[in-house]
């Protein structure tokens, strides 16, 4: 594999609080997940609950699946947001590849 | 089964790859740089690369895999979809901005630049090298179950197609899957994919009905049928199953014995001979007497019942309500003939939405299982080798960032999809009891030759990205951590290139072996497989590099082996392996458990964390 930088990376002063966001948001969706690991193993027949025409487990699953789509979005428009914040100094470079 | 090729399907196929291959060919040339080729220069739009980023994952597995475990199973084949999306939130918030600050394209050049280790470097390599082997037997084996049904060739035959075929690219031209092709494959599945789902929806759900034997008496070892002139010529037992072999129009059949309603229900057997040739219910293939099967017996209680179109939440609730014929499998020895018998097993659609037929969740053991794959799904996206490469061919992180969630966006939307091409698959007739891969293309061709067609073209040339992407990746390990650093003086550039092509072509070749081994298996369980094994070797190291100042060199190469070989030794002496791989009949595997992860995992963490804080200790002392 290659050795070196890939892109040139300008300095970065939101990568802190991104880190941070990264975790909280890694932490909240790990519950969710255990969450549905935790009543499948736990309580198998609270999966088949009926929920309309679905059952808690569809639900669930499609839920952890919208839910991580949700959360990505939020994740991006977070860091986008402190990036620009953050980093208005250097918004001229921002996009400047090798 | 056996399978007609038809012209229009053949000609699509083969415009369609040969298309992929001239697109692969023009943009391989374009890239000659070493940065050009691993990162495309850096120019490439975020959403492109975003559905691109999508092309690569969804590979064989997730196509052909889930839908056919979903078919064979139900619910639990969803559990494949949910953890790999999850998958990929460990590696958006955990992984992929660090990394990318590192400025590293691979979590071998990650760790390689905090410690020059030359043992993480070989350590890193190996893993690598074992990791990409695990994920190109999935790919291998899909590529083989595609072939069948469209050109009606034998598994074997695709298998080995595919592995040529890559090897010639890459040993001769070095390409990796470019951007541009990735995104064509990831669009044309996610919307053929779409197209299909919507052709399901449409046909709605109907019943069947699987013909029977009434019996006259059984006093617990005589039968007597009702009707006559139709005698047993032999029996077989199996757990609390009875089967009878009934000679009918000269052939014989197998019916499994039905106490409760006193009838004998219709079974299909595959007969391995003790001289290699093989029965399908009796007679060889060419005879099609072994058919496709995937059907609802009752709906809401009534047979009889055919919906017309459903929108997405009705399809599952009126398979919820309904009797899935789902079929089970015994194998045992007759003789000196290996006979394997799939019988009925008429499943409540409520049972089949949730978790329990292919991971129960009933003893212990069973959920030590679960919890286990679940941990290995989530854990194991971040750790593959090839996966966050694209993370590097956009321009600015923000762009790497917006790339990955176009990627989950698409990834999502498809695993949704998956629900229904399963489910679909399941009821509609269409499913091939040798091979549950083939469930989503089978469930194509029956409604149109042309977009079965596109959807196998559209797979086998995702196979083919995977397969080179993954094959470029375990020759660069081979040349840059293992033999770059083995041997003392350093290679010239012109060595290495021909090592890495000789190395290109002994991966493929053991590749090519182990997917016809294989043969068979659901390939996202395989894929499972590949994800433990990284998540207990890769994963570990990775995030106590990026987040744990203590770690040690020596700390990383320990918990990369013990995660790597604890994987690997629970994998390889696991039931499944016994019975699917070995074919071993009847023999009990030492592994109590299939999936690794629970155990390997954690076992891996630790010694990082014990070796770590061993070495730290000397090196202070010191």
């Amino acid at each position: 594999m290659l050795h070196g930088k890939a892109t040139k990376n300008e300095v970065d002063h939101a990568s802190k609080i991104k880190t941070k966001i990264g975790m909280w948001m890694f932490l909240l969706y790990t519950l969710v997940y255990a969450g549905f690991i935790i009543v499948t193993v736990v309580k198998p027949e609270l999966m088949g609950t009926d929920i309309g025409y679905l059952n808690l487990a569809i639900v669930y699953g499609m839920g952890l699946i919208v839910f991580a789509l949700i959360l990505a979005l939020i994740y991006n428009a977070l860091c986008s947001k402190f990036e620009k914040k953050l980093n208005i100094i250097d918004e001229t470079s921002v996009g400047g590849a090798e | 089964m056996n399978y007609q090729p038809s012209a229009l399907g053949v000609i699509i196929f083969f415009v369609f790859i040969i298309s992929v291959l001239l697109i692969s060919r023009y943009f391989s040339k374009r890239t000659s740089s070493s940065a050009g080729f691993y990162t495309a220069g850096g120019h490439i739009h975020w959403s492109v690369n975003g559905i691109a980023f999508a092309g690569d994952y969804l590979s064989a597995a997730s196509f052909l895999g889930i839908c056919g475990m979903i078919a064979v199973y139900g619910f639990d084949g969803f559990l494949y979809s949910i953890g790999y999306l999850a998958g990929w939130m460990v590696a958006l918030f955990v992984i992929a901005e660090p990394l990318k600050r590192m400025g590293k394209y691979t979590f071998a050049d990650a760790l390689d630049s905090k410690f020059k280790s030359k043992g993480i470097r070989i350590t890193a390599g190996i893993s690598t090298l074992i990791v990409s082997l695990f994920y190109l037997i999935p790919q291998m084996v899909g590529a083989g179950s595609l072939v069948t049904p469209l050109l009606g060739w034998p598994h074997w035959v695709g298998v080995i197609l595919v592995g040529i075929v890559v090897i010639i690219i890459v040993a001769t031209a070095g390409m990796a899957s470019t951007t541009y092709v990735q995104f064509l494959k990831g669009s044309l599945l996610i919307i053929f994919s779409i197209v299909l789902v919507i052709m399901v929806l449409g046909k709605g759900l109907k019943t069947t009905s699987y013909e029977t034997l009434a019996v006259e008496s059984y006093d617990g070892s005589d039968i007597q049928l009702v009707a006559e002139g139709k005698s047993i010529s032999n029996e077989w037992k199996a757990g609390d199953k009875i089967f009878f072999e009934v000679e009918i129009n000269g052939k014989p059949t197998i019916w499994s014995f039905n106490k409760e309603k006193m009838i004998l229900e219709e079974t299909l057997f595959i007969t391995n001979l003790a001289d290699g040739s093989i029965l399908y219910n009796g007679a060889p293939k060419e005879d099609e007497r072994f058919r496709q099967v995937g059907d609802l017996s009752e709906i809401g209680g009534e047979k009889n019942v055919e919906t017309g179109s459903l929108g997405m939440f009705k399809f599952i609730g009126k398979i919820k309500n309904a009797t899935v014929i789902r079929w089970n499998k015994v194998v045992m020895m007759d003789g000196e003939n290996k006979l394997t018998i799939f019988y009925q097993n008429p499943t409540p659609g409520k049972e089949v939405l949730v978790t329990g037929q292919k991971f129960p969740v009933k003893t212990g053991r069973d959920k030590m299982n679960f919890i286990s794959l679940m941990l290995a799904l989530f854990f194991g996206t971040a750790a593959l080798p090839h996966i966050l490469i694209r993370y590097y061919t956009v321009s600015s992180p923000a762009a790497a960032r917006k790339s990955t969630i176009v990627a989950i966006m698409s990834i999502g939307l498809f695993y949704i999809l998956t629900l229904f091409m399963g489910l679909g698959s399941m009821t509609s007739g269409v499913l091939d009891l040798t091979n549950s891969n083939m469930a989503a293309p089978l469930l194509a061709r029956s409604f149109s030759v042309a977009i079965f067609a596109i959807i196998s073209a559209v797979a086998f040339a995702t196979v083919l990205g995977t397969v080179s992407g993954l094959i470029v990746a375990s020759s660069g390990a081979v040349v840059h951590d293992l033999v770059g650093k083995i041997s003392k003086k350093g290679l010239s550039d012109k060595k290495q290139v021909s090592i890495g092509k000789l190395a290109a072509v002994i991966v493929g070749g053991i590749a090519i072996v182990l997917g016809i081994v294989f043969k068979g298996m659901n390939v996202s369980f395989l894929v499972g497989w590949a994800f433990a094994v990284a998540a207990s070797a890769n994963l570990p190291a990775i995030v106590m590099v990026l987040f744990w100042k203590g770690t040690t060199a020596k700390g990383v190469v320990s918990s990369i082996i013990v995660g790597l070989v604890s994987a690997m030794t629970i994998i390889l002496l696991s039931q499944t392996t016994y019975d699917s791989v070995y074919h071993l009949v009847g023999v009990k595997a030492p592994m109590p458990i299939d999936n690794p992860a629970i155990i390997t995992v954690p076992l891996s963490f630790i010694t990082l964390v014990v070796v770590s804080l061993i070495t730290k200790k000397k090196e202070i002392s010191k």
